[in-house]
């Protein structure tokens, strides 16, 4: 049944892909898009987006969205309430098309193949691209151990040496495990609010990951637990690429290599942080950097 | 300017009603709500004493009389004046429990696929028909038993089940049986189930959902570790007032069971209920011992019933303390 939805909904998705082709930049007369030249000599490129266009409903919430993502270096989108920016990480594994009436165009890859490739499986994508969000979602009925083993027993692993050294690796690469080694068949939503989410960052890191999504991480947590997960993702960064939406751009600044700021489901300025931040070459960017709005 | 007018109406009240704005400052309001509420809920543990003291109290002459014997005995002969209740609370347990192991799958799934599954569009107009069903009067579905189900299981249900030998399928079958009296009540449970389950289910935060999807589950590993596993409570919850009902009832078993007080294995065999043989032989009791052993097959109806509620919360408190520090 469902599978016969996703068939189709994948049948309806083509003609739809070549609309944005057909009248290119129609909606990026007003703002001029910045366009990225890919700085060759410093990373390679993990993930690309080319042309996305997203829509809940008839609203359009993403509009011709060019992005490429650095390998092993953190990538921050910044942006007012609305502009899209949560939108756009969905996209980047397939958690988009899970929300009712929501439809997708343009193409993302990760590395040479495309995530929409009607052979890659979204379960599959989801694996390697994995996503942290906003509050932390521990499962409520599972203990620490069982929280962070669940990918893996999704996967089918029932070892239970193999089981027990990949929870202590991840919780030991999410700077958890000293502080849960002696609990962990305790519930995972009996842990504070800052650990549960680097509970959920090491859930994350347990399955075969490669890029990982970060939906605001820390909008919920106290300044302490905020720059421990900060902490957190400059370690990350030496094995993994990230990504991370935020709404407090001294954040941005202090965890990012590079920093795009999205207004109104646009890209509007993609560059390194220090430009971006230092000399936005965009006068949106200036005053939403500033402070004008947003 | 909606300052000030707002300031002036709040003064007029304040001279209009001194006396009780002075009161609920004095916190009175506050203090008879709290009592009034607690008298009304008070009210229901005194009606709930009362009606087990009134039962106690009518089966008096048949406790004296019985003794022990009542809940050991499989006689009931009202000529001879010995009555046990063996038969009737095995019928009345054997049709509801399989009522329950009939429908908990089906209400589970149903609900699953209205909260997790079904096309936005489809889910409201299935849920409201299938809570429809709750409303039907019991005695309808009796009738749709006795001339629909009944016919329906003798003929293609029942040879079936007796082709496959098992020892608690065995034949002659007249459709009125334990079995048939089991799926009736399934049937009626069902919305039951559905109805608080799918309740359940909504209220299950959507980002777990998303935090299972996010780990590369696929649809049904999202279902069972995201909406399942903390729904655990909840569907106990739903199935025990699912068995809830099915105990009482009284009408559709009493059409469909057959009314023949005996304990068998055989579910294809007629049997009775403990809601039956009070609705069935309350009016025609004749001596006095016959109605008090009615009355205490009433006592002991809310007695299985309280045990079996005690049971289930001590069961949702063994899996949910796991995790207590």
């Amino acid at each position: 049944m469902i599978d016969e939805l996703a068939e189709k909904e994948k049948k309806e998705r083509k003609p739809v892909e070549k609309e944005p082709k057909n009248e290119p930049r129609s909606d990026s007369r007003k703002i001029e898009v910045a366009h990225h030249e890919p700085d060759a000599s410093v990373k390679k490129v993990k993930m690309k987006a080319e042309g996305v266009c997203a829509w809940f409903g008839t609203k359009q919430a993403l509009f011709d969205v060019n992005i490429d993502i650095n390998e092993k270096a953190v990538t921050a989108i910044i942006g007012p309430s609305g502009c899209g920016k949560s939108t756009l990480i969905r996209c980047f594994n397939r958690m988009h098309e899970t929300v009712p009436g929501s439809r997708f165009a343009g193409d993302i890859f990760l590395e040479e193949n495309s995530i929409f490739d009607p052979r890659m499986d979204p379960v599959a994508v989801r694996r390697r691209v994995g996503m942290v969000f906003q509050k932390p979602t521990p499962f409520p009925t599972l203990s620490i151990y069982d929280n962070v083993a669940v990918g893996l027993r999704l996967n089918g692993t029932r070892d239970k040496k193999t089981l027990d050294e990949v929870v202590e690796k991840s919780l030991r690469k999410a700077a958890l495990w000293e502080e849960v080694k002696d609990s962990l068949q305790k519930a995972g939503a009996a842990l504070s609010g800052g650990q549960q989410q680097r509970l959920c960052i090491a859930r994350s890191l347990a399955v075969e990951l490669e890029v990982l999504l970060m939906d605001e991480p820390c909008s919920a947590l106290d300044p302490i637990s905020t720059s421990k997960v900060e902490e957190l993702i400059h370690e990350l960064r030496q094995n993994y690429t990230i990504i991370i939406v935020t709404h407090n751009m001294q954040q941005a600044a202090r965890v990012s290599q590079k920093t795009a700021f999205m207004l109104n489901g646009k890209l509007i300025e993609y560059d390194s942080t220090e430009k971006v931040f230092t000399n936005p070459a965009n006068k949106l960017t200036e005053d939403y950097i500033t402070g004008r709005f947003g | 300017m909606s300052l000030s007018l707002d300031a002036t109406t709040d003064g007029r009240a304040e001279k209009a009603l001194p006396f009780f704005s002075k009161l609920a400052h004095a916190g009175v309001g506050d203090w008879l709500f709290r009592k009034l509420t607690a008298f009304f809920a008070f009210l229901i543990l005194f009606l709930a004493c009362l009606t087990a003291f009134t039962l106690w109290k009518a089966s008096v002459p048949s406790i004296h009389k019985m003794g022990w014997s009542f809940l050991t005995s499989s006689d009931w002969d009202p000529v001879q004046e010995i009555f046990g209740s063996v038969p009737f609370v095995y019928g009345t347990l054997v049709s509801s429990f399989l009522a329950l192991l009939i429908a908990t799958p089906f209400g589970l799934g149903i609900s699953l696929f209205l909260t997790e599954l079904a096309p936005m569009k489809m889910r409201e107009p299935v849920a409201f028909m299938v809570e429809t069903l709750a409303a039907i009067p019991s005695v309808v579905y009796g009738l749709w038993g006795i001339f629909l189900l009944a016919p329906f299981m003798r003929v293609h249900v029942d040879p079936i089940l007796i082709k496959t030998g098992l020892p608690i399928f065995k034949g002659p079958s007249t459709g009125l049986s334990l079995f048939t009296a089991g799926v009736i009540l399934s049937i009626m449970i069902l919305p039951t189930i559905t109805a608080i389950s799918r309740e359940v289910f909504e209220a299950v935060p959507n980002a777990y959902r998303e935090s299972a999807k996010a780990l590369g589950a696929t649809n049904w590993e999202t279902i069972q570790l995201a909406v399942m596993k903390p729904s655990k409570v909840g569907i106990l919850g739903a199935v025990m007032l699912a068995l809830g009902r099915a105990l009482g009832e009284t009408m559709t078993v009493t059409m469909v069971i057959g009314n023949t007080p005996q304990v068998t294995t055989n579910l294809l065999a007629a049997g009775h209920s403990m809601a039956s043989v009070i609705a069935n032989e309350f009016s025609e009791a004749v001596g006095d011992i016959h109605v008090a052993a009615l009355a205490e097959i009433g006592l002991l109806l809310m007695v299985i019933t309280l045990i079996l509620n005690v049971a289930a919360h001590l069961l949702v408190w063994l899996t949910t303390s796991k995790f207590q520090r």
